[in-house]
């Protein structure tokens, strides 16, 4: 069926818009970043900073300590996706290949888990950490990310992983192959699209969280780049709002730049002439 | 290989980070006390540090720590620290934040623990704004009062007269003056009211109305009398029958009317004191400002305030230290460069003194001359007042002063739907 040429012309305007809704407040946390504290105050202001500054940057540098929480956050949050994917990978495998009451429940669990907010939890889990000795401890917030992401993680990937053919792991077990043979040597290869993307998720899931991570660590040098950010911000929600889009612009940088890294390993279509049809 | 190799350290590398290190001073006799602190200002952060480093040197067997609080969670962080049995010793927050904590038996009661310097230092107005039932759970040392910040240069060509704080405006002559001072899309007033109910409750003791009524058998009601509408009328005439004042403004938050200040959209803005220092450093060149009083109406100019406050945590083995690092935080001098920290007015009458703070430079005088005149913030210690405000008081006061209610309803709304709120908590 052929689109014709208003329809097309149509479904470029909504994408643009879309885009343009999308990247609206990231590019003008971009000028925001750039201009002084005059330009800030100006009541007509512009996109292009009339007078460009790197002083945000400075004072946001000077005042905090960007580079220490950026690596506590790299730390946290690199830890969580890798044990995140490690768990999630064989459980996502079996959820999808049986179909026994277990699995069923696990994918019930995996619903319903989404369903809590975190103020429901944040006492609970603070006590069980507690008792634990996990408290102010950034072993317990991966912890704290890798079991807040695994649902989702798991739900990602029994998607793909029934997107894998079964008769590729049939012909492996008719070869001789054993069932861990088979998802480390078949199964994972093909999935790695979905385990890159799945990764991708729990790692900004875990680099952008913000309240377990205020309520869990104590001690400044343990702080996250996102607890780090709100020092910006005083009584009644005044913020020093200059440095604070400087140190928020380039928290998201990392994000952009994995993004940007892995992408054609998302999309790319792996499984293309995997089989037969 | 390689990969498997590259795996390796990636783990190494996360189990050294993810590991705790840090040594135990309790090992070595030494006490170690968290102060977790909410100062936020470039200035304001060095002086607290600095407090903290020069109490370090000087104190070798008890080490204050310096932990960096946030006043955007500053709540929710505070109760899982105290449910969970791991809060700072030393707690930075508001006296309006503190009841929750004061009633749940988190923090603790400082009226023994306090040197008599410091309770005589401080006066019994500010005492009452951190005292809960009978006891006393922060000391109160930074406070501010809500001041007009006006277009000097605007005022002048208009030949109104200035107020100052021995002769304030009062409420009808200054919605006379802002109704003087617009036209052509200008307005004498921009109210940023994004919170409209501690600005209504807090400017409307100068009218002396205190809204919030303790009757024979403890219980609290609201009545909302005459004195209780004159700043809402006010603020509601100014908007919605004179438009003197910009109704765009009514929903924004204090730096949003910056702009239209500096671009000469508005000839006043209502603002806390400590906005100075963003007027200082985002004013255009030769834009001048000026520091006015708020107006004053029956009890003159008598103001609410919920000052920050300094509290010690229930559960600290070290109260005692903990007391004697607030009072040497809270000495006069060392007060006084908190106050300039965060431009805003010490409570202590030893720093009141202190010539820095009767400077004419950024009005600094102004904002001291009123310091007699600010008492504690109506309501702040009324169980319930937290749902009566969000639920009730703020989209009511809201509605008012966007001209969708008239003030009859407001006043059935704030007694009828805010009494049955605050009985529920006082069953």
């Amino acid at each position: 069926m052929r689109t014709s040429t208003g329809a097309r012309a149509g479904q470029y305007v909504a994408l643009l818009a879309y885009l343009v809704f999308l990247a609206f407040p990231f590019l003008w946390l971009i000028s925001t970043a750039f201009k002084s504290p005059r330009e800030l105050g100006s009541l007509h202001p512009t996109w292009i900073p009339r007078h460009p500054t790197l002083a945000n940057f400075r004072q946001a540098f000077d005042e905090q300590p960007l580079l220490h929480a950026a690596l506590n956050s790299l730390l946290v949050a690199l830890g969580a996706a890798l044990i995140a994917v490690v768990i999630a990978t064989p459980m996502a495998w079996v959820m999808a290949r049986r179909r026994t009451l277990l699995a069923r429940a696990a994918t019930g669990w995996v619903v319903v888990s989404q369903a809590f907010p975190f103020v429901l939890v944040i006492i609970p889990l603070f006590l069980v950490l507690k008792h634990l000795r996990l408290i102010d401890s950034p072993a317990g917030l991966v912890l704290v990310y890798v079991v807040w992401s695994l649902p989702f993680a798991l739900w990602m990937l029994v998607g793909y992983v029934r997107a894998v053919p079964a008769e590729l792991e049939e012909a492996a077990a008719v070869d001789g192959a054993g069932k861990l043979r088979t998802l480390v040597s078949v199964t994972a290869p093909l999935l790695a699209p979905g385990i890159v993307a799945t990764a991708l998720f729990a790692f900004v899931t875990a680099w952008n969280e913000f309240f377990f991570a205020l309520v869990l660590l104590k001690t400044p040098q343990h702080q996250t780049l996102p607890v780090v950010l709100t020092h910006f911000i005083g009584a009644e929600g005044v913020a020093d709002l200059g440095p604070l889009a400087a140190a928020a612009f380039l928290a998201t940088l990392p994000s952009l730049l994995v993004f940007a890294l892995i992408q054609r390993r998302i999309t790319g279509g792996m499984l293309t002439g995997a089989v037969k049809s | 290989m390689r990969s498997r190799w590259i795996l390796v350290l990636v783990v190494g590398l996360l189990l050294a980070g993810c590991t705790s290190g840090g040594g135990s001073d309790s090992a070595k006799g030494r006490i170690t006390l968290r102060f977790q602190s909410l100062a936020w200002q470039e200035e304001s952060v060095t002086a607290n540090k600095e407090l903290v480093k020069e109490w370090n040197a000087t104190h070798p067997d008890v080490k204050v720590e310096y932990v960096q609080g946030s006043w955007d969670s500053v709540h929710d962080q505070l109760l899982t620290s105290f449910e969970g049995g791991e809060a700072p010793d030393i707690i930075h927050d508001a006296s309006d934040d503190l009841a929750d904590f004061a009633y749940g038996g988190y923090l603790a009661d400082l009226r023994d623990l306090l040197p008599d310097r410091l309770k005589s230092d401080i006066p019994q107005r500010s005492w009452e704004t951190a005292t809960f039932g009978d006891g006393i759970y922060g000391v109160p040392f930074l406070q501010e009062p809500r001041v007009l910040i006006a277009n000097a240069t605007w005022l002048k060509r208009a030949g109104v007269r200035i107020p100052t704080p021995e002769h304030p405006w009062t409420w009808p002559e200054f919605r006379t003056v802002t109704r003087q001072l617009s036209g052509d899309g200008k307005y004498g007033v921009a109210w940023p009211l994004k919170e409209p109910v501690s600005a209504t409750l807090n400017l409307s003791l100068s009218a002396g109305g205190e809204l919030f009524h303790q009757g024979a058998d403890g219980k609290v009601t609201v009545r909302f009398d005459e004195a209780d509408q004159v700043v809402p009328r006010t603020i509601h005439d100014q908007a919605d029958v004179d438009h003197s004042a910009s109704p765009t403004t009514l929903g924004s938050g204090g730096s949003d009317t910056l702009p239209g200040f500096f671009g000469g959209k508005y000839a006043m803005v209502p603002l806390g004191f400590s906005y100075r220092q963003q007027i200082v450093q985002q004013a255009p060149k030769g834009f001048d400002w000026q520091v006015l009083p708020a107006p004053a109406g029956a009890d003159g100019l008598t103001q609410g305030v919920s000052p920050q406050t300094l509290s010690i945590a229930q559960d600290s083995p070290h109260k005692k230290e903990a007391a004697a690092f607030i009072d040497f935080l809270l000495q006069p001098k060392n007060m006084v460069r908190l106050a300039l920290g965060d431009w805003m007015l010490p409570t202590g009458t030893g720093a009141l003194k202190d010539p820095a703070l009767h400077t004419t430079k950024d009005d600094w005088s102004t904002g001291t001359a009123l310091a007699t005149d600010l008492t504690s913030a109506p309501a702040q210690s009324v169980r319930g007042y937290p749902e009566w405000k969000d639920k009730v008081a703020t989209p009511a006061f809201q509605e008012y002063y966007s001209g969708a209610i008239t003030l009859a309803e407001l006043r059935k709304r704030l007694e009828r739907d805010g009494n049955s709120v605050l009985a529920r908590y006082q069953r």
